[in-house]
């Protein structure tokens, strides 16, 4: 009996020991934790985007904790999680501006057709490195889908040759933005407003011969707005989204159809 | 007597190196092996736990598992008071140095179950039983020594892995193979030490 039973005790008695001195150590050499910043790091969705700026949200939460940081630079919880964060903090949240990605371009295959046949590796990166994309624009969506496999939330979809993001899913990450190669896809505030969709920096006439819906810098748009918040740059209507009331009278007047109210989107 | 701890304490660190020689304790050898100062302080870190686990599990293999015919206990009691002193070592860290706690990050609580440590103080053990002029001091001095060892062995592969990255490697090697190529190249090299020790002192 004694030949299980003493090595069990002898056994349990290391452990228990070890674990008596542990727990001393522990209580004795406790470093005070920063509860604040745990806390904070749990509202947090833990998305780790780095969208903030910050290394991740255990980087957010910490600089939040420290007060370098302010609450509603994380795209991704929006809102609701500056409301907590700024409640928790006992600051105040400030206007959080929820911002949306929107791919700057119309060019699906019913306006505008590849240049090529392009048999290469399947990917936006792949296909521009080779004489600048498939797409018979230069300027324009390839639909490949490099944005739609980095979109973690399944905003975007591509189909007929154009990528599209659905602005209620959008949560504002900037992953999609990184990904595409030809830089269509930009942030614009989530508002009513108009967005015009066209990068395309050709002249009009270069542009109508490869696109069916590409802006022409006719400058229509321009000469309707009435807050001078639509102007033409590098041959593409651009809205200055602080000036832009979301009326929609150049989505109407646009004879390219190329401005859309993003409500519509 | 102290000829023979200089080469107890020569001999572990070169002929009886525990990663180039014995091939345990890879896991932080290129774990951690990436940059100097990580490599360093990991290895300091080992070093100081080999000898405080030989300093613990010595005496009780010889004071208390020995006299009551316990022997076959010995590893997983080793295990258990290393598992402790890493634990412990942890705790002191954070509390007193805690750039080096952040900088050793995961590889700290991986030194409770690196072989290394658990090698020594087995190793030390049976050294021991096999001569009998080799007791406490020298198995610590043994112990000191292995953790030297693997001291110089994380700086000089440290090095290597830092002139490696700035060279032009096939693909098919880059990262991992290239490094474990490197890594047996540096252990052959040190089976040049061979005879060194009973040479020098013999």
């Amino acid at each position: 009996m004694n030949e299980i039973l003493n090595p069990v005790l002898l056994v349990a008695g290391i452990g228990l020991l070890a674990g008596l001195i542990l727990a001393v150590v522990s209580i004795v050499m406790a470093v005070p934790k920063d509860e604040k910043a745990e806390a904070i790091r749990a509202m947090l969705p833990g998305a780790n985007c780095g969208a903030c700026g910050f290394s991740g949200c255990d980087g957010y939460a910490k600089a939040l904790s420290s007060g370098e940081a302010k609450p509603g630079l994380c795209p991704v919880g929006g809102a609701a999680v500056t409301k907590s964060i700024s409640e928790y903090l006992g600051c105040d949240a400030g206007e959080t501006e929820t911002k949306v990605a929107v791919v700057h371009c119309l060019g699906s295959y019913d306006f505008t057709s590849d240049k090529v046949n392009y048999e290469g590796i399947r990917t936006c990166a792949g296909a521009a490195i080779v004489a600048g994309g498939v797409a018979s624009c230069q300027y324009g969506c390839m639909g490949l889908g490099d944005c739609m496999r980095a979109c973690e939330y399944g905003a975007i979809t591509v189909s007929n040759g154009l990528a599209v993001i659905d602005p209620k899913l959008c949560r504002g990450c900037s992953k999609c933005i990184q990904a595409c190669p030809k830089h269509l896809i930009h942030f614009v505030p989530f508002w009513q407003q108009a967005v015009v969709l066209c990068s395309n920096c050709d002249k009009g006439a270069d542009t109508n011969r490869i696109c069916k819906t590409g802006c022409i810098a006719c400058k229509k748009c321009e000469r309707t707005c009435r807050f001078d918040a639509i102007h033409v740059v590098d041959n593409h209507a651009v809205v200055d989204t602080a000036k832009c009331t979301g009326c929609g009278e150049c989505a109407k007047a646009c004879p390219r159809h190329c401005i859309k109210m993003l409500a519509d989107m | 007597m102290i000829k023979g701890l200089i080469a107890i304490f020569l001999a572990s660190i070169l002929t009886e190196n525990y990663v180039l020689n014995k091939f345990l304790g890879i896991c932080p050898f290129l774990g951690v092996s990436k940059k100097l100062d990580t490599a360093t302080g990991m290895s300091v870190a080992v070093t100081v736990v080999m000898v405080i686990a030989t300093a613990a599990t010595w005496p009780i293999y010889t004071y208390v598992l020995q006299p009551s015919g316990l022997e076959y206990l010995q590893t997983i009691v080793f295990i258990l008071i290393i598992a402790a002193l890493v634990q412990m070592i942890e705790i002191i860290l954070r509390k007193y140095i805690p750039s080096l706690y952040n900088a050793l990050g995961i590889y700290l609580p991986l030194i409770t179950t690196n072989c290394a440590v658990l090698g020594v103080t087995v190793l030390v053990i049976e050294k021991g039983q096999a001569d009998a002029s080799f007791g406490f001091v020298q198995a610590m001095v043994n112990a000191f020594g292995s953790g030297i060892g693997f001291l110089v062995a994380m700086v000089l592969f440290a090095g290597i892995r830092e002139r490696i990255e700035n060279n032009d490697i096939p693909k098919s090697l880059r990262g991992l193979p290239i490094t474990l190529v490197a890594a047996s190249l540096t252990a052959v090299s040190f089976l040049g030490f061979q005879g060194l020790v009973e040479g020098m002192l013999g």
